[in-house]
């Protein structure tokens, strides 16, 4: 809401008050101020000045050389300046940019010589002074500004400033009003809050007019058939009507509350709801069938061709202002085309009448058309004020001169105007606001606001329809008070809290992988479903079935994530592109798994990604085992896959270097290269890795709870051992292998050394472990050390592997 | 042998003064009081002199023995003090040459912050509890006393699944699912993902973080609320966080306010930073509404209580002086790294 200050002063006099204090008192009061401007700030030093001669240019044939009288700003003696407009004759009143003048978008206006001649300044058009004709009907928009005295309008002065010559100069305060206020989009409205916050006094007069004699209900017959869609249609007529401009006054306050000008009658309604709050709508008379309106619900597969031009389907949930045949308007929304005001209008229907808010912005935004009228309608307007709006609409035919008032009105009044009280207790008050303010005060306050308290009950005008509750009252005082002033206390009582396991376990998570290099990121949880192609997952993936968002942004961002896997090749890809040679991120985030219920499952993953600094499958591998290790879960086993049924995302991982980690047959997480075609897609030119493991599931498994173990007593035996096998074999058999048979003594088995090629056979390889082993009732012979390794190499001859000689 | 254990002391003091290094004066105690050394000879000779002269000789002979044993020790202890001077010496090194880079990971700013928010409201007794991203239209809005064609739903431009489901527009959603489970009293934040469809730019996303508050007992005031807020500002932005409330509109609260802080770069002046206000705004709060504690089975007339909402985002950007949200989404390790 654009408020213009000029027009809030006919209310309440507050031209004597700074606008900063002005904005801030409203903005802690409670209708919050955006931001202020005056008009014409950008313009100085252009002042109105009359032409006393042209003649030609000597050296053009498209320049003119004037001598334009500036009376003061040019110390009596008129000023030269050369201009190639064609619309200007000697004797126009026109505005003068002067030597060193600014108009709007910073432009600058100096004295120099045009083709040898001497100009002091410059004239200028309607566009320069960043006006339209929309403001000044009588002017053109590519020529020079020839001003006009208008009625009503000091007459100009020669050298005065231009914004005070032609009213360029009020202040325009733009308010964000909540939905709850639509009482605040209006000029009285903010009149009574001015009124309340500053304590000064207000005014609002009941319009009078004096109409011309003659029976409505001869011209016209209204019906509602939906009076709760539709709680009061009141009609008026005027006749006669003679459409032209509006005077500047009425333009000038359009123009500040950021409306366009059209007529004088599209003015008065729009005039009438900047005002009043109330939206009007105006029907040339001609165009109604039958003499008859009605409010009705459309029916379905009707259509309405509304102002803009457009046709629009009707279904039967909307409601209409029809004739006897068609409708003539979407109710609170939009005029049809044929029946609004034209140049030859003869007689006009002010239509002021309240509709459903629900109903309205419904229609409004099922037929895609949301208007300045739907926008209050929705927040649902009091019928009480239907009637003074079209009264003030009635009064400004009349100031305006443009038509003939009947004097009767139709009213059709289905409205409830019990008045509606709501329990005013300060007891209460002040105990929910933990203030001590004087019931007397309180009551004050809500008078300000035009409320009454009688009896215990607080009666709020009609207009304040978002009062309901003593919750409401209470914010009316405390508002009023000062949100400010209300004391600052501590909740009493105590209370205990901690992070629940859940929230701790992530914690701990998120310490580990941090504690070992990882940077963690934070990515958007939905996604393209061409993503899932990108990570290469199976056409019959269960993962391709996704929570999809209806109205999404974009394609890229249309379904709900079902795998971390995709978020964080993005972010990877997206580092590669910045040339940081080496990154090594981790996430914690949601999937969001279809269930056939209702609600998704929403479980929680930890993705882990990098590439860069020689890095192979081995580093993020250690980095799980660690993580794992610093979580509390012990006994996890990697086995190689491809098997896309027990991880979809197999199938993003290089065959041959991806491993699912489980614990006790239950797979917890998948770990591996990303496969080449997977970087190919994400355009990542170095080997890159991955992991996704499943915290809600790991959780499970983790003990949260270490229990110690007592420090050795005894020395340790170590004995190394190279064996060959063959190369297929994994390594995690072999070391299955020494554990069992080395048995409880087994203290640590070490890998520490793989190695392929010379003295090795072709398809063997030859590793080598270090085998410690210690027990804890006494120190180990180096038999019993001795009979343990006979025992191993038994046991791994019978995976085909032997001691490397 | 008198002269001959003066010329010796003589001698051996000093060779054992020039002496440098510490096989040197090995040599020298060997010469000297080795058993094959030069003192050691002339005692063996002491039988032959008479029995007044022994004594004598005797005693000066172990005075000899007395000094030259002092001098190597002191010696000694000279030669290991140089010596472990020269070491520390030749070992000396550039301290400005660069260190080893250690690696170590670091969080995510959002979750640097958010982290901070939960210790304050630990502190203060509030449990952290989660709810689902995929919401009903119930928990999201119904519930918050916006029903169906509330045009307060317009200010929150949602991402629908359904008709009946949306992603969650606002943490507010998880007030209700806890106030269903739990009696009161009630403390709890509730930090998460909020969605709205929103294009993206330097100020918005289609995703950002909040942080709802709520508490719920018999007594709680307008004034706790005011109290808590200030003690959060205060515990994030310092001791000197001024913070300002504005009356507002939220259906599920009332009276409902959005609470502005004193803008740091101008102090309430007005600047460009805070858009000339002097105030940046950074949460919404207020009063739970009488019909959401009925719509909960919590009897207004019984308890009251209070919810806030903050972005996480705004404060994040606040205290780095981020000035673009899409850096926090775009994970560079450049921008991570500086956290």
């Amino acid at each position: 809401m654009d408020l213009s200050m000029r027009w809030l002063n006919d209310y309440i006099d507050v031209s004597d008050m700074p606008i900063k204090e002005f904005c801030s008192g409203l903005t802690l009061s409670g209708s919050k101020v955006e931001r202020w401007e005056t008009e014409g700030s950008e313009i100085s030093k252009v002042v109105v000045g009359k032409l006393l001669s042209i003649v030609p240019h000597e050296n053009s044939d498209h320049l003119v050389v004037c001598q334009v009288d500036v009376g003061k700003a040019g110390n009596g003696e008129p000023i030269q300046i050369v201009t190639g407009a064609s619309n200007v004759k000697a004797g126009d009143i026109v505005p003068v940019a002067m030597d060193g003048s600014t108009l709007p978008n910073g432009v600058k206006i100096k004295k120099g010589k045009l083709r040898g001649v001497e100009s002091n300044g410059m004239l200028c058009s309607l566009g320069e002074l960043g006006l339209t004709t929309h403001d000044f009907p009588y002017a053109i928009a590519d020529g020079i500004f020839i001003m006009q005295e208008e009625e009503g309008c000091a007459p100009f002065e020669l050298g005065q400033d231009i914004r005070e010559a032609i009213g360029l100069n009020d202040t325009s305060v733009e308010f964000e009003i909540t939905s709850n206020r639509p009482d605040c989009m209006s000029v009285i409205g903010l009149a009574r809050e001015t009124h309340a916050t500053f304590d000064r006094p207000y005014t609002v007069k009941a319009p009078t007019f004096k109409g011309v004699d003659g029976d409505i209900n001869s011209m016209l017959k209204v019906t509602i058939h939906n009076t709760k869609l539709c709680p009061r249609y009141i009609a008026g007529v005027v006749k006669n009507v003679k459409i032209a401009p509006s005077p500047r006054w009425l333009r000038e306050r359009l123009r500040a509350s950021g409306v366009r000008p059209i007529n004088n009658f599209v003015d008065i309604t729009n005039y009438v709801m900047l005002e009043y709050g109330h939206p009007m709508h105006a029907f040339d008379i001609r165009y109604i069938s039958g003499s008859e309106i009605n409010i009705r619900n459309a029916k379905n597969g009707e259509t309405i061709t509304t102002l803009d031009g457009v046709e629009r389907e009707l279904n039967e949930n909307m409601l209409v202002i029809a004739d006897a045949e068609k409708p003539v308007a979407v109710a609170g929304v939009m005029g049809g085309e044929y029946s609004g005001i034209m140049d030859d209008t003869v007689d006009v229907v002010f239509e002021s009448a309240c509709f459903d808010g629900a109903s309205v912005r419904t229609t409004a935004k099922a037929l895609g058309m949301r208007t300045d009228a739907s926008a209050r309608f929705e927040k649902g307007l009091d019928p009480q004020n239907a009637y003074p709006a079209l009264m003030r609409a009635f009064e400004l035919v009349e100031m305006l001169g443009c038509g003939e008032v009947v004097k009767t009105i139709i009213d059709a009044d289905y409205s409830d105007k019990t008045p509606k009280g709501v329990e005013f207790n300060a007891e209460w008050i002040n105990n929910f606001l933990g203030t001590d303010i004087p019931e007397a005060d309180m009551i004050k306050y809500l008078e300000k606001l035009d409320f009454k308290v009688e009896n215990g009950k607080a009666y709020a005008p009609s207009v304040r329809i978002d009062i309901e509750c003593k919750a409401d009252i209470a914010e009316e005082v405390a508002r009023l008070y000062g949100y400010n002033n209300i004391p600052k206390t501590i909740i009493r009582g105590v209370a205990e809290a901690q992070l629940s396991e859940k929230q701790k376990f992530e914690r701990k998570v998120s310490n580990a992988m941090v504690s070992m290099g990882a940077y963690e990121i934070t990515t958007y949880s939905f996604i393209s479903p061409k993503y899932f192609d990108k990570i290469r997952l199976p056409a019959d993936s269960p993962l391709r079935n996704t929570v999809v968002i209806t109205n999404p942004l974009g394609e890229d961002t249309s379904v709900m994530r079902t795998s971390v896997l995709p978020s964080m090749c993005e972010v990877l890809a997206r580092n590669y592109n910045s040339r940081n040679p080496e990154v090594c991120l981790f996430e914690i985030g949601s999937e969001y798994i279809p269930n056939g219920g209702e609600l998704p499952d929403e479980p929680v993953r930890l993705s882990i990604g990098m590439y860069g600094g020689r890095k192979d499958f081995y580093d993020i591998k250690g980095m799980i085992d660690s993580m794992l290790d610093l979580v509390g879960v012990e006994d996890f086993e990697y086995t190689a896959c491809t098997d896309t049924s027990v991880f979809a995302e197999a199938a993003s991982f290089h065959p041959g270097r991806c491993a699912v980690i489980s614990k006790g047959g239950k797979v917890f997480g998948i770990v591996g290269e990303l496969h080449p075609e997977v970087l190919e897609n994400y355009g990542i030119g170095t080997k890159a890795y991955a992991a996704k493991i499943n915290l809600t599931e790991l959780m499970e498994e983790a003990t949260a709870v270490k229990v110690f173990k007592p420090l050795p007593k005894f020395p340790a035996i170590t004995r190394d051992l190279a064996i060959v096998c063959d190369e297929a074999l994994p390594v995690a058999e072999l070391e299955k292998a020494i554990k069992k048979a080395v048995g409880k003594v087994l203290e640590s088995v070490t890998l520490f050394d793989v190695y392929k090629g010379k003295q090795i056979a072709e398809g063997k390889k030859s590793v080598a472990y270090s085998i410690s082993m210690r027990s804890h009732e006494g120190t180990l012979t180096d038999d019993q050390a001795d009979a343990a390794v006979k025992r191993v190499l038994k046991a791994l001859e019978e995976l085909g592997a032997e001691l490397r000689v | 042998m008198k002269e001959q254990l003066e010329k010796i002391r003589q001698l051996a003091e000093k060779e054992l003064t020039e002496c440098g290094a510490a096989d040197v004066l090995e040599n020298l105690r060997v010469k000297y009081l080795g058993k094959k050394g030069e003192l050691t000879a002339i005692l063996k000779q002491m039988g032959q002199l008479s029995a007044e002269e022994r004594p004598v000789i005797g005693q000066l002979a172990n005075d000899v023995r007395k000094t030259i044993e002092d001098k190597i020790t002191e010696r000694a202890e000279m030669l290991r003090t140089e010596l472990a001077a020269r070491k520390l010496k030749e070992e000396t090194i550039d301290v400005t040459l660069p260190g080893k880079k250690q690696n170590v990971g670091k969080l995510h700013p959002l979750t640097v912050t958010l982290n901070d928010v939960k210790e304050i409201f630990l502190g203060m007794g509030f449990e952290v509890v989660e709810g689902p991203e995929v919401e009903t239209d119930h928990y999201c809005f119904e519930a918050l006393n916006m029903p169906k064609h509330h045009p307060a739903r317009d200010t929150q431009d949602t991402f629908y699944i359904n008709d009946n489901v949306v992603l969650r527009t606002q943490t507010s959603s998880v007030q209700i699912r806890t106030m269903e489970k739990k009696k009161p009293p009630i403390r709890i934040i509730s930090p998460g993902r909020v969605y709205r469809s929103d294009a993206v730019d330097a100020t918005h996303s289609p995703i950002f973080h909040q942080i709802e508050g709520l508490v719920i007992d018999k007594g709680i005031t307008m004034a706790d609320l005011n109290g808590t807020l200030e003690l959060l500002m205060k515990r994030l932005y310092g001791e000197d966080c001024k913070i300002r409330l504005r009356p507002h509109h939220f259906p599920y609260t009332e009276p409902s306010a959005e609470v502005d802080i004193m803008c740091f770069n101008c102090h309430g002046e007005g600047c460009p930073m805070c858009k000339n206000e002097g105030y940046i705004e950074v949460l919404g709060a207020g009063m739970v509404h009488p019909k959401v504690l009925e719509g909960c089975g919590i009897d207004p007339e019984v308890y009251s209580g209070f919810a806030f909402g903050i972005g996480l985002e705004r404060i994040t950007m606040g205290r780095y002086e981020i000035n673009d949200l899409r850096l926090l989404y775009e994970n560079d390790m450049r921008f991570l790294g500086q956290f």
